[in-house]
């Protein structure tokens, strides 16, 4: 074994992070890590690259027992981690961000640039990734920029590389792309620990699994071995069914009916589409089919150039976030952090953030209602956290969303575009988001869901919109395969 | 525990103030008469009724560096209405008027233009003070009604006029920011603009609202100064917005926005105004206040971002 971890065990203050974290990982082999957020995988991460000490337990490195106190010690023995966030300098290229802080240094402190970009372009043509060591890293996409951070973690020539939700913010095709390439460091004899939230990439690239609950290992086994309905009873506890059950509902008069929509900025073209009250329209599409692109001109973010909307049959014109919130709609973005929160202000300041009106008279905040309200609707939407007074920033990220989903309920919207509304967030608070959306539809509201994980769409969506390439490439019904998804997603319609 | 702990952090200002108090009470005599704490306190008065301003700015997510040239140019123009005959309390007026527009500019500026409030104010830093200078052709305004003096020298009750002043602005500043709907959007705007905006708040109104409200607490300043003075300097302020700047953030105030009181804020300009006291009673030179009062601000700031740190 590469790496062997025992009953690790790990408290910050008075909480138990990691109570019996157990974990082997041999070469060759690419080792899912499953769990919930504040299951206990980062924590057990960050002691294995030697961002945190271990309480007790043992880490064995190749059988022997290693203390790592830094993550230059763990480097030093040749375990890396990719990082999930981008931590790249943007403007710098390729090859500067590669050998960034470890820069080739003749004497007097001179970065030679040229022997720099030579060592990146043999690395890069190593592994033989579609990247040119003189690219600047803000033109890359995002796999590109994931290809990046790994070629920083393996440069060292590490043995162990740590993958954290690497495809979470990544295309089907860029998703693939990754794939592929840790396919390729697994068959140099690397081992790779692989974390995701995804529940529908796990068969294409794992060997083995752990699943972490409440810091501790409950599983560990050969993949093969188990199905993913046991692995999701795992991680959670409960039966999945439960997770996406949902029961059908007759849809009800349109709320948003949109015609012949263009916006020349965003490229999008035609787009003619109606969300009818109580139904969940889901729609996919490959990353830059414009989907996101189409929320955000419904919400008056970007300017439409021509097309009609109409809102509860009324043509409405919708030039601001503003007129859209006044029109009764909700945007629930895809980051939450950049664009649905202030996270340095309390919840129960982010919940009435949409409708402040509602809390105040002439001006004057009545501050007991305020929290009065913000508590009310917290407890019905299952929110963790202390008080109202709480700062949003220091919730969990399924916590953080019901926060924004509870703004626009507090706004009482009518039509709610979801964008992504899963991301980052583990599968018990996913089960609630689906709730909540499932509990806004039988109110009566209409909803729009843009997903790239088509096993939600397909467990959740009444129906399902595709767009490719700024268009409506087509509609299909609730029942629908992947593969009908993926063809209209991908490929030229017949007409 | 770890919430007392945190507690003790955030009362830290509070209690530096303390320890800086008792401390020069032991080490000079003439510290704790009232002649010095009243003179402490017509010191502070105008750089707290500009941090006042700067409060709200700030926690809105941007920064006024104009504010010095600001209250050099309310300050001129209000004495020179009173040199023109107008009442006191006109002149006084027509002061924070010039404030609040000049404030108003900015705030328009950095809304239409889309321009980083850092950059646009430190344009109108030097065109206010260019207007000022050219509106007194370089020349100070002396014929000013005696009773003027009362604004900044008078009493009422025992108790310096300036202190009743700076009471009831904090009061008002503070209901605004934490009890009104301008103060939650301030806070909102500046701790996360787009949020806001998506959310329906009207974020170039408000943003505009509150440089104008900065704008005028600091043309109430420029009159405070120049009543003190009892002359309308064209040159005065130079420099002020650092200190007004400096008491926010040592109040707590961050300059990502989103964060900052007036508590926090008076205290800040407390602790400055004690600093250049203390530092004038123990003949302690001005070059190196300068010294302490810069390395006070970066303590305070290291402090308070230890705690943040901590807190998440």
């Amino acid at each position: 074994m590469l790496l062997q971890l025992q009953d690790i065990e790990k408290r910050f203050g008075g909480v138990t992070a990691l109570g019996h974290g157990n974990l082997s990982v041999a070469a060759g082999e690419v080792h899912l890590l499953l769990g919930e957020n504040g299951a206990g995988k980062s924590t057990l991460m960050k002691i294995v690259a030697g961002i945190v000490e271990r309480d007790a337990g043992r880490m064995l490195w190749n059988g022997q027992e290693v203390f790592l106190r830094q993550p230059s010690d763990a480097a030093a023995i040749g375990i890396a981690m990719v990082n999930q966030e981008s931590l790249l300098a943007p403007h710098m290229t390729v090859a500067e961000n590669i050998f960034l802080g470890r820069d080739e240094r003749s004497r007097f402190g001179w970065v030679n640039r040229r022997r720099l970009t030579e060592r990146a372009r043999l690395l890069i043509e190593q592994y033989n990734f579609p990247l040119q060591a003189e690219w600047r890293v803000d033109r890359l996409s995002p796999a590109g920029r994931q290809m990046v951070e790994i070629c920083r973690a393996i440069q060292h020539g590490s043995s162990l590389l740590i993958f954290d939700e690497p495809t979470s913010s990544l295309s089907d095709s860029e998703t693939q792309q990754v794939f592929r390439i840790v396919r390729d460091l697994k068959a140099r004899q690397m081992g790779i620990i692989y974390i995701t939230h995804r529940m529908d990439e796990l068969r294409a690239i794992g060997d083995r699994v752990t699943v972490l609950r409440d810091g501790r290992t409950v599983h560990t086994g050969a993949l093969a071995d188990i199905p993913t309905d046991q692995l999701i009873r795992h991680m959670v506890g409960r039966e999945v069914a439960q997770i996406y059950e949902r029961e059908h509902l007759e849809p009800g008069a349109p709320a948003l009916e949109v015609r012949g929509l263009c916006v020349t900025k965003s490229k999008l073209r035609n787009i003619t589409l109606t969300l009818r009250k109580g139904e969940i329209t889901g729609m996919a599409g490959l990353i830059g089919a414009g989907r996101t692109e189409l929320c955000r001109a419904l919400f008056g973010i970007d300017a439409i150039d021509s097309g009609e909307v109409l809102i509860h049959g009324k043509s409405t014109k919708i030039r601001t976030p503003r007129d859209a919130v006044k029109a009764g709609l909700a945007l629930v973005t895809e980051d939450r952090q950049v664009s649905g929160l202030a996270l340095r202000l309390p919840i129960a300041a982010n919940v009435t953030l949409a409708n402040v009106e509602r809390i105040s008279r002439f001006g004057v905040l009545n501050l007991p209602e305020q929290n009065r309200l913000s508590s009310a609707l917290g407890q019905k939407m299952r929110l963790k956290s202390a008080s109202p007074a709480q700062l949003a920033g220091t919730l969990s990220g399924g916590n953080q969303q019901k926060v924004v989903i509870a703004k626009w309920l507090f706004r009482e919207a009518a039509v709610f575009l979801f964008d992504e509304p899963t991301r980052g967030i583990d599968i018990g608070a996913k089960a609630e988001v689906f709730e909540l959306m499932s509990e806004l539809a039988r109110a009566g509201a209409a909803i729009l869901m843009v997903s790239s994980e088509l096993t939600e769409l397909l467990h959740v969506a009444d129906r399902i919109l595709v767009m490719r390439q700024g268009r409506i490439s087509g509609e299909l019904a609730r029942g629908c395969s992947q593969e009908e998804i993926m063809k209209l997603a991908v490929m030229e319609s017949a007409a | 525990m770890k919430i007392k702990a945190g507690l003790a952090q955030r009362l830290l200002p509070f209690l530096s103030l303390i320890v800086l108090f008792v401390a020069l009470s032991i080490a000079s005599p003439y510290f704790l008469t009232a002649n010095n704490l009243t003179s402490v306190v017509r010191q502070t008065a105008v750089f707290n009724t500009m941090a006042l301003g700067m409060t709200i700015v700030i926690i809105s997510g941007g920064i006024d560096l104009s504010v010095g040239s600001v209250l050099g140019l309310s300050g001129l123009v209000g004495t020179m209405a009173l040199e023109a005959g107008s009442p006191v309390i006109l002149g006084v007026l027509v002061g924070v008027g010039v404030g609040a527009t000049c404030g108003f500019l900015n705030g328009l500026l950095v809304t239409r233009l889309r321009i980083p409030p850092f950059v646009v104010t430190l344009g109108a830093m030097g065109i206010y003070r260019g207007v000022a200078l050219i509106f007194s052709n370089g020349l100070p305004v002396h014929k000013i009604p005696p009773a003027f003096s009362f604004l900044g020298d008078g009493s009422l009750l025992g108790v310096p006029f300036v202190l009743w002043m700076l009471v009831i602005c904090a009061v008002a500043v503070h209901i605004v920011l934490e009890h009104t709907r301008l103060g939650r959007y301030a806070f909102a705007i500046g701790s996360n603009r787009v949020a806001s905006l998506y959310a329906g708040i009207p974020v170039d109104f408000h943003m505009t609202a509150v440089y104008a409200i900065g704008g005028a607490l600091t043309g109430l300043a420029g009159m405070i100064e120049a009543s003190r003075l009892m002359t309308g300097q064209p040159t005065a302020g130079q420099g002020y917005e650092l200190q007004a700047i400096a008491a926010v953030v040592i109040g707590g105030g961050s300059l990502n926005g989103g964060e900052g009181s007036v508590v926090g804020t008076l205290i800040g300009a407390f602790i400055m105004g004690l600093l250049s006291n203390g530092a004038d009673l123990l003949n302690i030179s001005n070059s190196w206040q300068q010294v302490v009062i810069g390395s006070v601000i970066i303590l305070a700031v290291t402090l308070d971002e230890v705690r943040k740190r901590r807190a998440v």
